[in-house]
């Protein structure tokens, strides 16, 4: 199934896209009036692009720094090459410690390595501690934003949910009540947590530190109950020095939901007397990405979420539909490095408009990259073939005045003389399902230019 | 100076009247343009769909075509865009660097190159603006809502010069409409839906007629406007400027 095809389904239900749309849209307007109040917005966005270009271009002398002092701060370091090692390096941690029960706060990473289900099928329960991430969790659903995992799901569908696993009232969907159940509940599993799981938002190359910013305080609560904590970082999560932070911790929030911070910006540097702290760094396809010239801007993203929220077909069409860890624009040029072949329709799922690389707080240009991936597809056979011979045919067809001159013509008086049923045909004309077709002129511009030269007014 | 009109395809073939209306807009501000016959696309829509390699000849054909003139002038900023950004693709001889920089979009061109700011004339309607996405944010004709609250851009100031135009302001100043090009049918549902949505803006806030610079997402939204039935005229900012230009 291509993304064309799950959007569809989504669309299919009008007034759901339509409350989806207004609610990011809501989050888009947020950022918008954040960002105003900055005057210097474009210059931390400048700032934090250059930073970050510079991390990637050194990033294995900025990797072995952070590792050096990490140790120095007496962190266990590990290296995962791939999503099975992070797993089996997590695993293993829990094990040494006989710990069977695991909470997490929010990350991405560990989401795309899919931990969750490795753990449990181990026999060790693991638990979201994020809000959204929660919800969804019970549900058995994959997240469909970066930093909003529900967004997808209105209160109804989380009171449904709680009544069923958490055991509120049936019908309950006051927010008030179904979050204080939802703190109860995880309250109970902070508590009894043997491990904490995070994931980094920053890790600083000169400090060996990592940094964690969420909203909810839940890595804070999850890291230091238990008594030993696992950060679970990509390799392009590194930030030089303390003081590059600030420009990132000005740009995340604000891009991601209009905050001007988040509510807890959390630095883990090392454990605390009798604790243990992990970092796994992993790599999963990040490599390759950095050797693609025209995609390794990609890696600089920091997971704020704001070209999903602008983007005007993500907010109609979910974040499932692009069946993918990370949804939306970012998404679409991520996991073409992942498996170009699943994912061959995402660089499509795009007009192109540019509004994401607009938004990006690190200057991704993000439409650009589609653009780009969509000649990679191509290439690669990754296009319907349909797609793939009309467009040839089309080249040669565009590259003769005369060819083109008589085929307008012939696609004009089809329109004009072929009855009205057929040229709006929906099984042979998607553009009339909802559409018109524009009505064909006598004359075309070119023959009106022609007759105007013969015969001067 | 020696400029030359491109008429993108679909102009071509379906609004005639927009090429007319460019090319004697250009003419009432002192500009006779000429309509080299060999023309016939830039080559977005392949190279849209991810087929740069077979767009190339589209893109020489487009750089014999051009080359000879000081400005080459479209009534579409997409296409404008596509040559100017896209053609890197080409070894770039002294011809292609010369398209490249000599393509103009029409209110672009009218703006910057003749330094119109007003057009006298008189256009009493309420009408709303569709910004494109390529002719916004590729060529930087008007503000973006990502960097500042304040709405302005040249076709904007051009409308707004004329005699009882009342400009609609919309709830979206700037979303895209959907088109999108080979999106309008690969991803069908989506685009009409993204049309819809910006139509629907436009009826909530009174626009009566509808325009823009770029005739792409004006054919899709018209498409819209005329299965839906509603009371709006569609029509290219050329058309407007012309018409009220003696």
């Amino acid at each position: 199934m291509n993304h064309a095809t799950r959007a569809a389904k989504f669309v299919g239900d009008a007034d759901r896209t339509t409350w989806h749309d207004e609610t990011l849209w809501f989050v888009r307007a947020k950022r918008d009036k954040a960002v105003y109040a900055v005057p210097e917005f474009q210059d931390l966005r400048e700032l934090a692009s250059q930073i970050k270009d510079h991390t990637l271009s050194k990033l294995d002398t900025y990797l072995e720094q952070f590792e050096e002092q990490a140790k120095r701060n007496g962190v266990h370091v590990h290296w995962a090459a791939d999503a099975a090692e992070h797993n089996a390096i997590i695993l293993d941690i829990i094990r040494k410690h006989n710990a069977t029960r695991v909470v997490k706060s929010k990350s991405m990473l560990t989401e795309e390595c899919h931990l969750n289900p490795h753990l449990l099928s181990n026999g060790i329960e693991v638990v979201d501690t994020d809000l959204g991430e929660r919800i969804i969790q019970l549900r058995d659903e994959a997240p469909s934003h970066l930093v909003l995992p529900a967004i997808h799901l209105k209160k109804e569908d989380v009171g449904e949910t709680f009544f069923q696993h958490l055991g509120t009232a049936k019908g309950e969907i006051d927010p008030q009540v179904l979050t204080e159940a939802a703190r109860q509940h995880l309250r109970a599993r902070f508590l009894a947590a043997e491990v904490a799981i995070s994931g980094v938002n920053f890790a600083v190359a000169e400090t060996g530190g990592v940094v964690v910013c969420t909203n909810e305080g839940n890595a804070d609560l999850g890291v230091n109950l238990a008594h030993v904590h696992i950060a679970a970082m990509g390799i392009e999560k590194l930030i030089p020095r303390l003081s590059d932070l600030a420009v990132f911790t000005r740009l995340l929030a604000r891009s991601a939901t209009g905050q001007p911070v988040t509510t807890y910006t959390s630095h883990y540097t090392k454990p605390a007397a009798g604790k243990e702290m992990h970092i796994v760094i992993v790599d999963n396809g990040r490599t390759k990405q950095l050797g693609r010239p025209d995609f390794r801007a990609s890696l600089k993203c920091i997971r704020c979420g704001a070209c999903m929220n602008t983007c005007p077909v993500y907010r109609r069409s979910g974040g499932h539909s692009y069946d993918f860890t990370v949804p939306g624009p970012i998404g679409a040029i991520l996991s073409p490095n992942i498996d170009m072949k699943k994912h061959s329709s995402l660089p499509f799922a795009s007009t192109l408009c540019g509004s994401c690389s607009d938004v990006c707080p690190v200057k991704i240009d993000i439409h650009t990259q589609l653009y780009k991936w969509r000649q990679v597809l191509g290439e690669a056979n990754e296009i319907p073939a349909s797609k793939k011979w009309s467009m040839k045919l089309m080249g040669r067809l565009l590259t003769s005045p005369k060819v083109f001159g008589v085929s307008g013509k012939l696609a004009r008086q089809g329109i004009k003389y072929l009855p009205y049923s057929l040229t709006h045909a929906r099984h042979f004309n998607v553009w009339a399902v909802a559409r018109e077709l524009p009505t064909p002129p006598k004359q075309s511009f070119r023959e009106w230019y022609q007759q105007q030269a013969k015969n001067p007014a | 100076m020696k400029v030359a009109l491109f008429v993108p395809c679909y102009v071509d073939q379906f609004y005639p009247q927009v090429g007319i209306a460019s090319l004697q807009l250009l003419e009432k501000l002192g500009v006779k343009a000429e309509f080299p016959a060999a023309q016939t696309c830039c080559g977005q829509p392949l190279a849209n769909s991810g087929c740069e390699k077979d767009a190339l000849p589209i893109y020489r054909h487009y750089v014999d075509t051009f080359s000879d003139y000081d400005y080459v002038v479209a009534p579409s900023g997409s296409c404008v865009y596509h040559v100017r950004k896209h053609f890197d693709k080409l070894e770039q001889t002294p011809e292609v660097q010369q398209v490249r920089t000599s393509a103009y979009d029409l209110i672009d061109f009218i703006t910057t190159v003749l330094g119109v700011t007003e057009i006298p004339g008189t256009f009493p309607h309420r009408v709303g603006l569709h910004l494109s996405c390529h002719g916004q944010r590729g060529l930087h004709q008007a503000n973006e809502s990502e960097m500042t609250p304040v709405r302005d851009g040249q076709l904007r100031r051009l409308l707004g010069s004329l005699n009882g135009i009342e400009l609609t302001e919309l709830d979206r100043n700037d979303e895209c409409c959907g088109f999108g090009g080979t999106f309008c049918v690969s991803e069908a549902a989506i685009s009409a839906r993204m049309g819809q949505d910006r139509v629907a803006d436009h009826v909530r806030n009174g626009t009566t007629v509808l325009t823009g610079g770029d005739m792409s997402c004006l054919m899709h939204l018209e498409g819209i406007v005329r299965r839906r039935q509603l009371p709006m005229r569609v029509l290219h900012a050329a058309e407007i400027l012309n018409g009220t230009l003696s």
